[in-house]
């Protein structure tokens, strides 16, 4: 609605009637909820974190802020292998859900016709077992001499994983490429569902549309449906790599020791160190470089709505 | 809602409220989210209160601070916690036959939970109330020999008393008597005892036995499909053995060697990775041929699997033991006591041993054992023999700031 369909403002003169005080702070009752929430489980555990982090001491005599910011860097320092390869595979990981998810989004939007509830069904299935059960059962699927393992030797592709040190040797267990694909499967479905929401309410008769003005199909779906569907892309990249790049399950079950990632640090500084300190900085780095991302990646994306 | 916009806003004041609700800046997007969120962290941040905040000292002085009202008497009852699977589960799998023989005996309740899972994990969840000198909920809690040393030494156990612990104070073993943690059992008394052992899939070694740590870490044969476990202790313990250096009095120097031995076979690909307790599925899937594992997991795999075979290293193997404590203001401390001394009954003990497989610390219970189960009154992974004990070392106990550093060192060379 734009300002010229408005009927003309009505003269209300000076003397305007203010709404009652109580009802002025109705929607402000209405927040109360939702507000006190942020506040208890958002607000304070931040607020907690960051003093955290700037304390020293130890556990048994007790930590005391002191200011000492030198632990950001320090834990920077340190752990900057770990950084780099929590953004590179939950990136990777990222990207292959995408590349995966718009064509089985896709084909649920448009094409299944009366499948459609059983393929959604479907794609929400494994979250009825536990994340812990379907990472483990990874560790079968990719086993050293099963049946995945054993075909990609055949068609020497684990030569090629291997030399760009995706994989080791003849196995993919304990490799960076397990891990990503344990990530992959793991937060596919956060990438098709928003997906799907975006694909599903476009109008067919666009499609129409374009056919009509002599657009191929290929020219259709790069000029109409995927720059429709950008809000589902936007928000099923967030919904994945957010997640994703704080994940240490996967990298502690299908990796070794040089695929952990920052999470497995934060929580091996928090309950094995005990250095509370330096695990909550690498919370507060994790978190700002998330954000980092998150946000140039929305500017470029160059769409306002997520849904 | 519509009475209320007609008083008091006009229309184009409506319609430009709509619009920017929709489109403008007010609209509710991801971009704007973000940047009311950060804002208000912000905002926040900038309170001052951080300085506010702070970890008071976890230590807590003397065994009054720990001690606390005993409610014993009146009430009947006791929680306990306790890892899964550690406790002999009857035909029907879910009564637990020694547990109902305890309470129709003494009257007692038990209420059991199997809430331990991992003793950093159950560290963090207990240590708020802990440190804060409040009840856990918790009478009786069973932690592995370094975290029971950690909450001895932080004031947080309850001083158990002799008088009522006649059997467990008569039957508890010698290799088990007095640990460097808790000299004379003043605090703690073991559940079990834990060997860590060599294990190996036959199959996936072809036929090749594995019988040292230096084998593990240099056997071309193995490469990449050795394991050791994430448990610093049973790790570098059994790495300084293999050295010819004591666990027990280690030093500085020794520590930092075994550190680099166990780095050169993660830098050279020979160890695949470190492992809690799943290391026991690609064991008998032969993804893992060889590696430092604890011995009950052994007996458990090898009725699955006759490829599983262990050995005792040359140079020794580490025991460890998991430890039943009372923890600080915990109200019902003579019931927990009564408890711990049942299972000091050497009948009692091989019932409990026949099901978990782990090493029995009381003394006289082959005779029992042998009555349940022939074959298990003869493993020495159950009951070691004299030969199998004299090789048995401690990792010695580890003052606060040793503790920090070695476990500092050891999570750099496991990757995190």
């Amino acid at each position: 609605m734009s300002v010229t369909d408005a009927p003309p403002a009505p003269d209300t003169g000076p003397e305007v009637r203010r709404p009652s005080t109580r009802r002025r702070l109705v929607p402000y009752w209405l927040l109360l909820p939702g507000i006190l929430w942020l506040l208890v489980f958002f607000a304070l555990p931040m607020v907690y974190q960051a003093s955290t982090s700037v304390q020293t001491g130890s556990l048994e005599k007790g930590f005391e802020v002191t200011w000492h910011f030198r632990t950001y860097w320090d834990a920077l320092a340190d752990y900057y292998p770990q950084f780099i390869r929590s953004l590179l595979y939950a990136g990777s990981a990222t990207l292959l859900c995408l590349l995966l998810g718009y064509p089985l989004a896709y084909l649920i939007a448009f094409r299944a016709g009366r499948w459609r509830g059983l393929v959604l069904v479907l794609v929400i299935a494994p979250f009825f077992t536990s994340f812990l059960i379907r990472t483990l059962a990874w560790k079968t699927i990719l086993a050293d001499g099963g049946a995945v393992v054993d075909v990609l030797d055949a068609l020497h592709v684990l030569d090629v994983t291997s030399r760009l040190g995706w994989t080791e040797n003849n196995r993919v267990l304990a490799t960076p490429l397990a891990v990503v694909c344990g990530l992959t499967y793991n937060f596919l479905p956060f990438m098709i569902l928003p997906l799907y929401t975006s694909l599903e309410r476009i109008d067919g008769r666009l499609h129409e549309a374009a056919g009509d003005l002599y657009a191929t199909p290929a020219t259709t779906f790069r000029k109409v449906t995927f720059p429709l569907s950008m809000p589902g892309v936007v928000s099923g990249t967030l919904l994945t790599f957010i997640p994703a790049s704080g994940d240490y399950v996967n990298a502690e079950l299908l990796g070794s020791t040089d695929t952990k990632m920052v999470g497995s640090v934060i929580q091996s500084q928090f309950l094995r160190v005990l250095d509370y300190p330096t695990a909550a900085a690498l919370s507060f780095i994790l978190m700002a470089v998330v954000l980092l991302v998150v946000t140039v990646y929305i500017r470029r994306s160059g769409t306002e709505d997520l849904v | 809602m519509q009475e209320y916009e007609a008083e008091s806003l006009s229309a184009p004041q409506l319609a430009a409220m709509r619009r920017s609700l929709a489109g403008g800046r007010g609209a509710l997007t991801r971009r704007s989210l973000l940047r009311a969120s950060g804002t208000g962290a912000l905002a926040l941040g900038g309170l001052g209160t951080l300085s506010a905040c702070g970890i008071p000292p976890a230590k807590r002085e003397g065994d009054a601070a720990a001690a606390s009202d005993d409610h014993s008497a009146r009430e009947k009852r006791i929680t306990f916690s306790n890892w899964t699977e550690y406790m002999d589960v009857g035909e029907d799998e879910k009564s637990r036959p020694t547990l109902e023989a305890f309470t129709k005996r003494t009257g007692i309740t038990v209420k059991y939970t199997e809430d331990i899972n991992d003793n950093v994990e159950f560290f963090g969840k207990v240590k708020p109330q802990l440190a804060a000198g409040q009840d856990t909920g918790r009478d009786l809690i069973i932690v592995t020999d370094w975290l029971a040393a950690r909450i001895i030494r932080l004031g947080w156990a309850q001083k158990l008393d002799p008088a009522n612990l006649p059997h467990a104070f008569a039957n508890l073993s010698a290799q088990f008597r007095s640990p460097d943690w808790d000299p004379g059992r003043a605090y703690s008394y073991p559940w079990t005892g834990i060997p860590t052992v060599i294990a190996y899939n036959e199959k996936a070694t072809g036929g090749r036995k594995v019988e040292s740590v230096t084998q593990l870490l240099d056997d071309p044969k193995l490469k990449g499909r050795v394991s050791f476990l994430s448990e610093m202790r049973d790790s570098v313990g059994m790495t300084l053995l293999d050295m010819g250096k004591d666990p027990g009095s280690f030093t500085d120097a020794d520590y930092d060697a075994a550190i680099g031995r166990l780095q050169k076979g993660v830098d050279r690909k020979q160890i695949r990775r470190f492992t809690g307790n799943d290391y026991t599925a690609d064991l008998s899937k032969g993804d893992i041929a060889a590696c430092v594992a604890w011995a009950g997991d052994i007996i458990q795999l090898q009725a699955d699997n006759p490829d599983i075979k262990f050995t005792i290293p040359a140079a020794g193997y580490i025991t460890s033991s998991d430890n039943m404590l009372v923890p600080a203001r915990a109200r019902h401390k003579t019931n927990a006591e009564k408890l711990m001394d049942y299972y000091y009954e050497p009948p009692v003990a091989a019932q409990l041993a026949a099901y978990i497989n782990y090493v029995c610390p009381v003394d006289g219970v082959a005779a029992e054992l042998a009555k349940i189960d022939e074959s298990m009154a003869s493993n020495t992974l159950i009951l070691p023999d004299k030969e199998m004990a004299a090789k048995s070392r401690s990792f010695r106990s580890l003052s606060a700031e040793e503790e920090t550093a070695y476990e500092e060192k050891f999570a750099e060379l496991i990757g995190a």
